[in-house]
């Protein structure tokens, strides 16, 4: 079965509704984020800064039952000392209806530069993990991950 | 009831580096979701938590609506002295939680 | 996040298992093999095994501790606690989930723990019951049932269950809803097998009540056979109502021996 496009349902049972006077039964599948959001979500906090790619591990399941909760854990690279260590960890999605996941803010006081998180996605997509070190620079990793859907559930 | 969990190891030594484990009960309606009729259900999160080694801040994150329900964050600190471990979670519509625990450093 | 997109595609997949089973001839339903059974936790990711098994990551920590604190909360006319009759729940709820549902004579049936701690509440406590799904219910149940972790799950020794087995087992093997289909024919008949991206379990209730990741919270296995009911497009039994509690009762003699895991994570 193909995937259908959200724009394109979300128009289609706009349509409908209208027409047939089925709101009651209508739940509209909200926008995702575009790719520029993305970008925009990712500038806002690196600014014209390049981002390498390295330094960041992302550890996330390969295929994920349930979208809902998903494990999340970033690990950096870093002495963690006084003057080299990381400030900050931003997690990023693709497809959800917004880009951010998540922000950290850290300093040296942290030892280990690893956090662990759950959190949501909204559909099969590409996470992005974005490291600023004390020294200005940003490092990045990013992980693919596939969602697959609950059975049997509450809604219709 | 919404009691939140902070787990940390009962004894550390000086210097070591140790996790410290969040859970916190909440929603976290993400204000995407709609109801049948077409309503869309307003965003309820947990916005920020943060956490406090003696009165330093030593950890802070701003969370989005991608964090899951019962949101649970885990991170490192070094054991410098014992003291007190203090957690704020703050978010929507004036939520405020605040946890405290004890930190034993040998 | 849910949306209804996804329901309709899992109902042209169910709509295609159906038609091959009614190709292929579908046998009648027979029992699992004892020595085949297995709970769900065995094919979870590793993550979501971590999730229920590391008591310091596990959301239902947060129901567990909640009913720690109502345990010792005196309530109701009477102004007692449950820690004024049963001590510590540590020792004295130890084996008790593991035995759910057992034989009340009060109700001259079968009741699950739900029930009865809501008798508890009435007759004890002289306390109105607590309603089904409400937090307060939820935490004292896994709260309790969190105690008998680890135990073999107990049941076919109490004659007087014995038809309500089989009333179960009656509902278990029925087809049901607009798919037209038995629990027993995909949980007895095709389980490991997938449907959607879905794979199905064989459906023991080791560990409720359980954290789904499906609601983003903790609920009871009536919470779950109704969404079972959902699925197939049958107008589920309220909450309470003797045939959830008779398939509760047939399930967990289905599972009888399998360790009780409550509270388990599930998708």
């Amino acid at each position: 079965m193909s995937e259908r496009e959200p724009g394109a349902t979300r128009r289609a049972v706009l349509i409908g509704g209208l027409a047939g006077g089925l709101a009651a039964t209508i739940k509209v599948v909200p926008a995702r984020a575009t790719p520029e959001q993305l970008r925009a979500a990712i500038r806002n906090v690196v600014g014209a800064a390049q981002v390498r790619k390295g330094r960041v591990e992302l550890i996330v399941p390969p295929l994920v039952e349930n979208g809902n909760a998903v494990s999340l854990v970033v690990a950096v690279d870093s002495p963690m000392t006084a003057t080299d260590y990381v400030k900050s960890i931003y997690v990023f999605n693709e497809k959800n209806p917004q880009p951010n996941v998540i922000g950290v803010h850290l300093g040296p006081r942290a030892g280990k530069a690893r956090i662990s998180t759950r959190f949501r996605l909204a559909d099969t997509q590409t996470v992005t993990a974005i490291a600023e070190m004390s020294d200005g620079a940003f490092w990045s990793a990013t992980a693919d991950l596939i969602v697959t859907m609950a059975a049997c559930v509450e809604g219709l | 009831m919404a009691r939140p969990l902070i787990n940390v190891p009962a004894k550390v030594k000086r210097g070591q580096v140790f996790e410290i484990k969040s859970l916190i009960s909440h929603t976290m309606e993400p204000g995407f979701r709609f109801t049948t009729t077409g309503a869309r259900i307003p965003r309820d999160i947990v916005t920020l938590f943060s956490c406090r080694y003696n009165g330093e801040e030593i950890f802070r994150a701003d969370l989005y609506p991608a964090i899951a329900a019962n949101p649970f964050i885990a991170f490192f600190t070094v054991a410098t002295e014992s003291g007190t471990l203090e957690f704020n979670w703050v978010g929507d519509n004036g939520f405020a939680e605040t946890a405290t625990v004890k930190i034993t450093v040998e | 996040m849910n949306g209804s997109a996804p329901s309709l595609r899992w109902l042209a997949r169910v709509a295609a298992v159906i038609v091959v089973l009614a190709v292929s001839g579908a046998a009648k339903s027979t029992d699992i093999p004892l020595d085949q059974r297995r709970s769900g936790y065995a094919d979870l990711g590793s993550d979501t095994k971590a999730m229920q098994d590391d008591d310091t990551i596990n959301p239902a920590s947060l129901w567990v501790l909640d009913g720690e604190v109502l345990w010792s909360q005196k309530a109701g006319a009477a102004n007692r606690a449950c820690a004024d009759c049963h001590g510590d729940a540590t020792a004295s709820t130890k084996g008790v989930a593991a035995r759910y549902p057992a034989f009340s004579p009060a109700r001259n049936g079968p009741i699950d723990l739900e029930q009865r701690i809501n008798l508890c509440r009435t007759q004890y406590q002289q306390a109105p019951p607590l309603a089904f799904e409400s937090r307060d219910l939820l935490a004292l149940t896994t709260y309790v049932g969190r105690q008998s972790r680890g135990m073999a799950i107990v049941q076919g020794n109490d004659e007087r269950l014995v038809p309500y087995i089989e009333a179960g087992r009656k509902l278990f093997t029925q087809r049901i809803g607009q798919i037209d289909m038995s629990c027993a024919q995909c949980h007895d008949d095709n389980w490991g097998k997938h449907v959607s991206s879905s794979l199905v379990p064989q459906g023991h209730p080791t560990g409720y009540p359980i954290y789904r990741l499906e609601w983003q919270s903790l609920g009871s296995l009536q919470r779950r056979l109704r969404n079972c009911m959902i699925g197939m497009r049958a107008e589920p039994y309220e909450y309470g109502a003797p045939e959830n509690v008779a398939m509760e009762l047939y399930l967990m003699w289905r599972a009888r021996g399998l360790k009780v895991e409550t509270p388990a994570v599930r998708p």
